[in-house]
């Protein structure tokens, strides 16, 4: 059979396949170019990005669990004008598209750095970070109530022309209810999930594993509740949906698709294998030519409850 | 380089302590010593992350048959202490593991001239035993390993049949002086006249008392740190160290795997645990 389509649409941005890199696990993408490449995967997302450089929190930040990790970074990153300055030369080399997550303190944090984002040619689309649980004003005061998430992702939308994917986080009653407020706000795009937030005991020293105490759970452990709330968002909410949350195979991110995400963002599986995204876009793709899918997006939502 | 490697060896040297022998495109040769490398021990997700250790040598083997072409290698010195490197003590000729590699920067060599003083602990010894290879043509060397006790003293026959100097000591006095490998070592930085260089690898403490005694005596000091590393490749910033204008309203953290793993002990704060190692 012909070769099958894998692209896919998001707000305006057309990725050659579903298949995305999660913010925070794939640096500023030029750290893995030797490893893979990059014009094989759907997107890149950069590591998160605030206003001024930030230097993270003590270590140890990593701790690793059964399936998973625990990760306690506290959005280390260069900040915007390093960002501009350093990355985004080798950025432009690429051609597939670069989504920029960012965060910020306040809501007119948010909203400089949108502004500022919205005019570099080289992002095709930001993604806002409302769901960091590991700092005290990194987004997820603003991702656990609908009113704020509301409030954030307004200011971003006033700010900005380019595509705008909010990042939601897990840790809340009903997840449903705030991807509805950022919808309302004007988002055209829903990522999820972020980690959850969890923590890992030393029993022989009786201290916590991480110096910041609770941590981010991520990696294949969290796939369930990640599936979980993709069907619940996607179902309730009209926005493209990307799905994020233990993706290691071609398996875990067709099942994504089905559950109702357009896409999905590869995160902890980068630690496992630096190629891990190309080779779940090869395999999709193998995937679709061997069940006779002529699209991909044949099987979004394509759920049989 | 990402590759698929498959064992060759893999010897306990000393209880709890053992050194595998893997295959490895052409490349390895290449490697620093100092850098790393990091090893998927088995597929799927239990580990879930790849272990990171130190390049213990590199080199060519050749295969028992006839007109066989001459394999690269590289080995791996690793001490028994959790579930990744349980896994790989239990791995068997022809079982394959996955490698990252080279990784990070390795030891400046300095001049030829200057006298190298390595000083070891425990597995530390693992990138000093490479380095000394690269040392011993051009430059004197002498060698102090540490441990707790005698089993802990690791590689003394291998140093020794490159013609090194060694020197011993142990916490117990089971080999070697009685004591920590750090007073038998000031014993010849306090030496008049040679210009010299050191390079550590080992448990924190260690590292701290060499970085303060080179400190006193003027004399250059690079160390290969450890940490818990997700990566390996500068992106997750997991594997932090404290840097030297460190404090809790500025601080100054430098990434192992990327910045590291060996500095100059002037680079990193040594007033404090550097580094948190948890199996």
């Amino acid at each position: 059979m012909r070769k099958p389509d894998l692209s896919v649409n998001l707000a305006g941005i057309t990725l050659r396949n579903p298949v995305m890199t999660a913010s925070g696990t794939f640096g500023y993408g030029e750290e893995f170019s030797e490893y893979l490449d990059l014009e094989k995967i759907g997107a890149i997302i950069t590591k998160g990005l605030s206003l001024r450089p930030r230097a993270g929190n003590p270590m140890p930040r990593i701790v690793e669990t059964p399936g998973g990790m625990l990760n306690a970074i506290g959005l280390q990153n260069v900040g915007i004008d390093a960002f501009i300055e350093k990355k985004v030369p080798f950025l432009r080399t690429i051609s597939t598209p670069v989504i920029v997550n960012f965060f910020g303190n306040t809501v007119e944090e948010y909203a400089d750095l949108a502004a500022r984002l919205d005019a570099v040619p080289e992002v095709a689309g930001v993604e806002v970070n409302i769901s960091c649980p590991n700092v005290k004003h990194g987004g997820i005061v603003f991702g656990t109530d609908p009113k704020a998430a509301s409030s954030v992702v307004g200011a971003v939308r006033r700010a900005t022309t380019k595509p705008l994917i909010v990042k939601l986080s897990p840790n809340v009653t009903d997840i449903v209810e705030m991807a509805q407020a950022c919808a309302e706000a004007g988002a055209d795009v829903l990522s999820l999930i972020n980690t959850i937030t969890g923590m890992a005991i030393d029993l022989k020293s009786r201290r916590p594993a991480l110096a910041n105490v609770t941590g981010g759970l991520s990696g294949p452990a969290v796939k369930p509740v990640a599936l979980r709330m993709v069907w619940q968002v996607s179902r309730a909410v009209k926005l493209p949906v990307i799905g994020i949350g233990g993706i290691a195979t071609a398996t875990d991110a067709l099942e994504f698709l089905v559950a109702g995400a357009t896409a999905v963002q590869v995160g902890t599986a980068n630690f496992m294998a630096p190629d891990a995204s190309q080779r779940i876009a090869e395999d999709m793709e193998r995937y679709l030519r061997e069940n006779g899918i002529a699209d991909v997006k044949e099987l979004i939502g394509s759920l049989r409850v | 380089m990402h590759f698929k490697s498959v064992v060759v060896s893999n010897l306990e040297i000393s209880p709890g302590y053992r050194r595998i022998r893997l295959t490895a495109p052409r490349g390895i040769m290449e490697a620093k010593p100092g850098q790393f490398v990091m090893v998927k021990v088995r597929d799927g997700v239990d580990p879930l992350l790849r272990r990171p250790f130190c390049i213990y040598d590199v080199g060519t083997f050749s295969l028992e048959y006839p007109d066989t072409p001459r394999r690269y290698y590289l080995e791996i010195l690793y001490k028994v202490v959790g579930k990744g490197t349980s896994i790989l003590s239990y791995l068997h000729e022809r079982d394959s593991v996955d490698i990252l590699a080279p990784l990070g920067n390795g030891f400046t060599i300095g001049e030829p001239g200057e006298e190298k003083l390595l000083v070891g602990g425990g597995f530390g010894l693992a990138p000093l035993y490479f380095l000394a290879r690269r040392l011993v043509d051009a430059s004197p060397v002498k060698v102090f390993i540490g441990g707790r006790r005698k089993e802990d003293v690791l590689c003394v026959t291998e140093f020794e049949q490159l013609g090194i100097d060694t020197y011993v000591a142990t916490d117990d006095g089971t080999l070697g002086a009685r004591g920590l490998v750090t007073e038998v070592l000031e014993e010849h930085l306090s030496l008049e006249g040679k210009r010299r260089a050191v390079f550590a690898c080992g448990p924190e403490p260690m590292l701290r008392a060499v970085a303060r005694m080179c400190a006193k005596y003027g004399i250059r000091c690079q160390v290969a740190v450890e940490a818990t590393m997700a990566c390996g490749l500068g992106a997750c910033l997991g594997c932090v160290v404290k840097g030297a204008s460190h404090d809790e309203k500025a601080p100054d953290y430098r990434c192992v795997c990327k910045e590291g793993p060996v500095f100059d002990t002037t680079e990193l704060l040594w007033d404090e645990a550097v580094n948190e190692v948890r199996p």
